[in-house]
């Protein structure tokens, strides 16, 4: 399904893609990432059933669903980190070829996908600059050789793509949770992938630093990665993806552009909640659609 | 470079004050009035974003300063001095106290082509005693703090030591049986050896079994390993002979190197040597795996193979230390901390750095042990002793990482 960005009505002008539109077109035709009917679970209890998407180059998109609704589950199928009881994910390469994930080894399946897991803090207080360089990890010839000068120039690039270079000598332990994250994500692009998959980034960001991070992230899906996010939040969706995913109880409800998936019944139902989504007007001719959570007893 | 068109594209770099040429972006090409924040206009690709005038170095170079070790690496050559230093000054103490300049002259005759030789008092002393002491000493130092910073690194927890998974209550368990039996001091140590390596397979089966998160399986399993084994050996003292072999028991679980020979150093060195090659070929995945299993994946570590080398590697390790000098604790998790404090927690630096910290620590503990007193101490106890406030003392000081 192809983002209809430059349609949506809620599409902030600065945030249409920049640089060069028709190539972007062309590679919108073939998904870069393709789920195909993607089974998985934990041991012997299937949680995800038959759930079938893609993301195309320079999209973003985001899963949304309740709790247990098996989001974080099919990003783990689709990242190899549980075995699939059926299904394949596809990565068609540049080259045109289609590869199943499947025939990957752990390190080839790292040069194209790259993971920002959810922030927690690790028990050694490591530089910002050494957490980057892991990202070099698939790309060394031998683990126990170590990083070249060109893995230290991409890594200090990824940090400076982020402008977090003057953070590099800091220890990471030291960081605000929001620096955390632009840590990890630069850690992320230092992997240099073709997909960029995200589990809940911003779950315990401040209001300020989710807005950082989430707007960060969309501009470098337009540089030219596929991006795949689970959020809890519509919110986020509505904020920056191009097209969204929507799952219910282990299984794909719909998946469609936001605007054509986010509304007030479909909200309704995978919360069960009351949630009224509007659009509003948040400068001169400029709209924003948003979710807005309705206590039980003011019903409209 | 592929990442160029990143570069451009990422226009909103908001960068209120670059302090000084450190925090500057690379060369800007843009003129200096394109305001960062609001800058809407869309880049080419040719064009980098960055809008600071300042003249910074060059990105690359920045990068690589960045990365530079220099001034730790001056460190870890001190150290390597200080462990040098610690070595000669161990081979001068003793009953019979040698100067340098006695050494060197014993040293060019022991292997000189007459074979005269001045002061063979010296000679045995020296060749026979002390040097394979200092040797076997220097590799059980560096055995259980690489052994520890490994585990450490691999567990995610800062207050692990090479034991966790029972390689010394399999090894005590060993030498107990063998000290029971009467056998003579090579089948203790190879008891020992083989308890060592026989623990951590059962703790490995346990983990298999379970089939529960990997490294929950592996704690679970060095917790019920290791119970075991020391029960085993409660159950051999109980019926040693407590005259004769319950003391020796006893002495020989304190830990001591004072019957070291020089043939338990030419049977140890080799083991020890591929242990030490193993552990500092993992020194990028140790510090890919202190970010858990999951994130060690994505990066696209073998995290099983990497957890199986470095098992295999800290338990020979750690098999070996206990067999030839019964149990020293504290220094796999006391030294790997204090390396810390000094190189930082990088892998890279960490695990050579804290083999020559361990390698001098101990050396100086076991000076204390055979020259306090008349009567030679064990070094296990020694270790303990000294070990507890030191590792209070850099707790306090290092709590922040933690």
């Amino acid at each position: 399904m192809p983002a209809r960005a430059g349609e949506r009505p809620n599409e902030r002008p600065d945030e249409r893609p920049v640089g060069r539109p028709d190539a972007r077109a062309d590679e919108k035709m073939t998904a870069l990432l393709e789920v195909r009917n993607l089974t998985c679970g934990y041991g012997k209890k299937e949680i995800v059933h038959e759930a079938s998407f893609s993301v195309a180059r320079r999209e973003f998109c985001c899963v949304i669903g309740a709790n247990g609704s098996g989001k974080t589950t099919a990003l783990k199928g689709i990242l190899g980190l549980l075995p699939l009881v059926s299904g394949q994910v596809l990565v068609n390469t540049a080259a045109g070829v289609s590869v199943d994930t499947a025939q990957m080894k752990v390190r080839e399946r790292a040069r194209h996908f790259a993971y920002i897991p959810q922030l927690h803090i690790p028990p050694f207080p490591f530089k910002v600059a050494d957490v980057v360089l892991l990202g070099r990890t698939p790309h060394l010839p031998s683990n126990a050789a170590g990083a070249s000068a060109h893995d230290k120039r991409v890594a200090y690039q990824s940090m400076e793509l982020l402008s977090i270079e003057n953070l590099a000598e800091q220890e990471y332990t030291e960081l605000s949770g929001g620096q955390q994250q632009l840590v990890l994500i630069a850690r992320a692009l230092a992997q240099e992938p073709d997909i960029l998959i995200m589990d809940e980034p911003t779950a315990s960001l401040d209001f300020g630093n989710q807005q950082l991070v989430l707007t960060r992230l969309h501009a470098l899906s337009r540089s030219g990665m596929a991006v795949l996010m689970v959020t809890h939040d519509p919110d986020h969706a509505l904020f920056c993806a191009d097209t969204v995913v929507v799952m219910e109880d282990g299984k794909v409800i719909d998946q469609g552009s936001p605007s054509e998936t986010i509304d007030s019944d479909k909200l309704r139902r995978i919360y069960r909640t009351e949630v009224y989504v509007a659009d509003v007007e948040v400068g001169a001719g400029r709209m924003q659609r948003t979710c807005i959570p309705l206590r039980w007893n003011e019903k409209d | 470079m592929r990442y160029n068109p990143y570069m451009a594209l990422i226009v909103n770099k908001d960068k209120p004050t670059a302090s000084g040429p450190d925090a500057a972006p690379p060369p800007a090409a843009a003129p200096p009035d394109a305001a960062p924040a609001t800058a809407s206009a869309p880049a080419t690709a040719s064009a980098p974003a960055t809008t600071q005038p300042a003249a910074p170095p060059p990105a690359s170079d920045r990068a690589l300063e960045v990365y530079s070790t220099r001034h730790l690496l001056r460190r870890i050559i001190l150290l390597a001095v200080a462990l040098l230093a610690v070595a000669l000054v161990s081979l001068m103490l003793g009953r019979y106290t040698a100067w340098p300049h006695q050494i060197l002259q014993t040293v060019i005759e022991h292997f000189g082509p007459t074979g005269a030789i001045t002061d063979p008092k010296l000679d045995t002393a020296l060749f026979n005693i002390r040097f394979p002491r200092v040797v076997v000493v220097v590799l059980v130092g560096m055995a259980l703090s690489v052994a520890g910073a490994s585990y450490q690194g691999m567990f995610k927890n800062p207050l692990v030591s090479p034991d966790l998974l029972g390689a010394s209550a399999g090894a005590s368990f060993g030498a107990c049986l063998a000290l029971l039996a009467d056998l003579g001091n090579e089948f203790i140590q190879l008891f020992a050896f083989i308890g060592g390596l026989l623990a951590v397979l059962c703790v490995l089966a346990v983990n298999r079994a379970v089939r529960s998160d990997a490294l929950l399986g592996l704690i679970l399993g060095g917790i019920l390993v290791g119970t075991l084994f020391s029960s085993g050996t409660s159950i051999i003292k109980l019926v040693a002979d407590a005259d004769d072999k319950l003391p020796a028991i006893t002495f020989w679980l304190m830990g001591s190197f004072a019957s070291i020979t020089l043939r338990d150093m030419v049977l140890t060195a080799p083991l020890m040597l591929i242990g030490f090659v193993l552990l500092l070929s993992q020194r990028w995945n140790l510090n890919v795996l202190s970010f858990g299993e999951e994130e060690a994946k994505s990066l696209g570590v073998n995290t099983r193979r990497t957890r199986f080398i470095v098992i295999i590697a800290a338990t020979l390790l750690t098999a070996c230390s206990v067999a030839i000098a019964g149990i020293i604790g504290w220094i796999g998790l006391v030294v790997p901390h204090l390396t810390r404090a000094i190189v930082g927690p990088n892998y890279r630096l960490l695990l050579p750095t804290t083999m020559l910290v361990g390698a001098a620590f101990l050396l100086v503990v076991d000076n204390f042990a055979r020259l306090l007193f008349a009567v030679e101490i064990p070094i296990g106890l020694l270790t303990s002793i000294l070990g507890v406030p030191f590792f209070a003392f850099i707790y306090r000081r290092n709590m922040k990482g933690w």
